[in-house]
């Protein structure tokens, strides 16, 4: 079954005024479950808006968005996915453990089991001893993971991110992306990310989409095959094979690689 | 020293340094006041003008009329009496203020709409509104109630307090970061749960500062409106009373108008307490 399908998507901002903007052309797409795919362009390619059809915050022009087998406004309705932006976005009168139980109130999740399973997502990204603290207390990388846990806490098939590392100095950055593909891997989430950075798309993604502006499209999927992440990982020649192989699509050279899917 | 001991001792200061000033002034002044090219910008010293602040303070031990009761009771009884329509005033208005402040935030043509109005409300000058409350009211009962006078003093009391309560919550509503709403909307939350989890504990620091100045906005139009609207029986009615007898008893006008102040500063306190245990239960919790 494939999580997300989009299919001849368009997006037209301001549609029939002298201001239009064509953020998304023809844009067609499919995330396999468990897969993680990235999303990659410079600005204004519409990368961030592609993600946020899929999370029905915004809707398509024309074509049809389809995630978890629903269309897109009925897959938010069900929390069928998670979302985590550039900012934490917690909300600061809440305890990091209340931030986390956020979407299962909303969904009307006993007080007793929202409890344990906000520990059980703390624990899942490390913060297991911060329960009680207030988003003021903790660094931006231990915001960023409260974020994180948030998104995972109702246990979404989907994780959609908006260049959620941007904002962290980069041995954080690192750290948290080798979680996150831990607990992508652990809980079989499929994920959705939007980066600005090569090395990070390349060294999390099983695919890379290169996206390019004027109009946003999708130039070219790029498909990565580096096994189980370890240590050696981003060292490894195959990671620096990735990464050219995305920076040459992302200039727009011509490179054999897998076609659209 | 910790801040709560240097604020007591900040205010206890300024008290000294306020009676400091007025008996300083009363010691060296002119007893006619001074004068600056035939204007007198500094008032007079005498005791008719500037009673001793002890005389002030003992007055408040002695009979309002010979035979009577000690000044400090018909003072007290007074602020209570105020107190009454500036509680009263004070909860509705903040009740409307923030019922305005939903429904601007919610529907966009409203704030548009009513905003120039809300604002438009207090410009309308006091004086002159009062006695129009006060007449309407003449002709108005509840059930089988007739509508008392204080009622009146209570509409006005209101009628300034729901203002910086409207306006404030507005803010307060509208602080959300635009992240933070849509993190609501990717949960399928509805308006009512917004409001309730996002917008509502956003807007606690815009909550405070506006019940701050409702409360003394209600303290206001309740005096101001017992003044302008002549009803018996609270602190307002008393400085208007005593004002007439400063000839005969210069003192007795400040008791009434420090039992104004007083009870300012009473609902000031209660405002801030309220806030101190919020905090503190958040901090808690």
């Amino acid at each position: 079954m494939t999580a997300v399908l989009l299919e001849g998507v368009s997006k037209v901002f301001n549609a029939g005024r002298a201001d239009e903007v064509t953020a998304l052309t023809a844009v067609d797409l499919t995330v396999e479950r468990g897969e993680f795919v990235t999303l990659i362009g410079p600005s204004g390619c519409g990368k961030s808006t592609l993600l946020r059809l899929v999370g029905d915050l915004t809707q398509p022009s024309t074509g049809t968005v389809t995630v978890a087998g629903k269309p897109a406004a009925t897959a938010r309705a069900d929390q069928e996915y998670g979302i985590a932006f550039q900012q934490a976005g917690l909300f600061e009168w809440r305890t990091v453990q209340r931030n986390v139980e956020l979407p299962l109130e909303l969904r009307g999740t006993s007080k007793r089991e929202r409890r344990e399973r906000a520990r059980e997502m703390l624990d899942l990204v490390g913060l297991g001893d911060f329960a009680g603290h207030y988003p003021a207390q903790l660094s931006g990388g231990m915001q960023q993971r409260v974020a994180i846990a948030r998104a995972l806490a109702v246990h979404p098939p989907l994780l959609l991110m908006d260049e959620p590392f941007g904002a962290l100095d980069e041995m954080t950055r690192e750290r948290l992306q080798d979680e996150l593909l831990r607990i992508c891997a652990s809980t079989g989430t499929s994920t959705i990310f939007v980066t600005h950075s090569i090395p990070e798309a390349v060294y999390l993604s099983d695919r890379v989409v290169v996206m390019s502006a004027r109009p946003g499209r999708i130039t070219e999927v790029v498909p990565i095959d580096l096994g189980p992440r370890t240590e050696a990982t981003r060292q490894s020649p195959g990671f620096f094979t990735g990464i050219t192989k995305v920076r040459r699509a992302l200039r727009g050279e011509a490179v054999p690689a897998g076609a659209t899917s | 020293m910790n801040r709560r001991g240097r604020l007591v001792l900040g205010a206890l200061g300024a008290v000294v340094v306020g009676v400091l000033l007025w008996e300083g002034y009363k010691a060296v002044g002119d007893p006619d006041g001074t004068m600056l090219f035939g204007t007198r910008i500094l008032p007079r010293t005498d005791d008719g003008a500037m009673p001793h602040v002890w005389t002030i303070l003992s007055r408040f031990g002695d009979p309002e009329l010979s035979g009577g009761d000690p000044i400090w009771l018909v003072v007290l009884q007074a602020c209570l009496f105020t107190l009454r329509s500036v509680a009263l005033g004070f909860v509705a208005g903040g009740l409307i203020g923030l019922l305005l402040a939903v429904l601007m935030q919610r529907l966009r043509i409203v704030e548009r709409g009513l905003l120039p109005y809300v604002i438009l409300s207090q410009t309308v000058p006091l004086i002159a509104l009062a006695p129009v409350i006060a007449g309407w009211g003449g002709r108005l009962s509840i059930g089988a109630y007739p509508w008392q006078p204080w009622m009146s003093v209570t509409v006005i009391a209101m009628y300034l307090a729901f203002f910086p309560v409207a306006v404030g919550m507005l803010r307060g509503l509208q602080s959300p970061a635009p992240i933070a709403e849509e993190l609501m909307r990717s949960y399928a939350a509805g308006w009512w749960q917004t409001l309730v989890k996002l917008r509502l504990p956003a807007s606690t620091p815009y909550l405070f500062p506006a019940l701050r100045l409702a409360a003394a906005a209600a303290v206001v139009g309740a005096v101001v409106g017992e003044i302008s609207t002549g009803t018996r029986g609270g602190v307002g009615r008393l400085v208007i009373e005593y004002s007439r007898e400063a000839t005969t008893d210069p003192a007795k006008v400040f008791t009434a108008m420090i039992g104004a102040a007083a009870l300012g500063l009473a609902v000031a306190a209660l405002i801030g307490f309220s806030e101190f245990l919020l905090r503190r239960r958040r901090v808690r919790a």
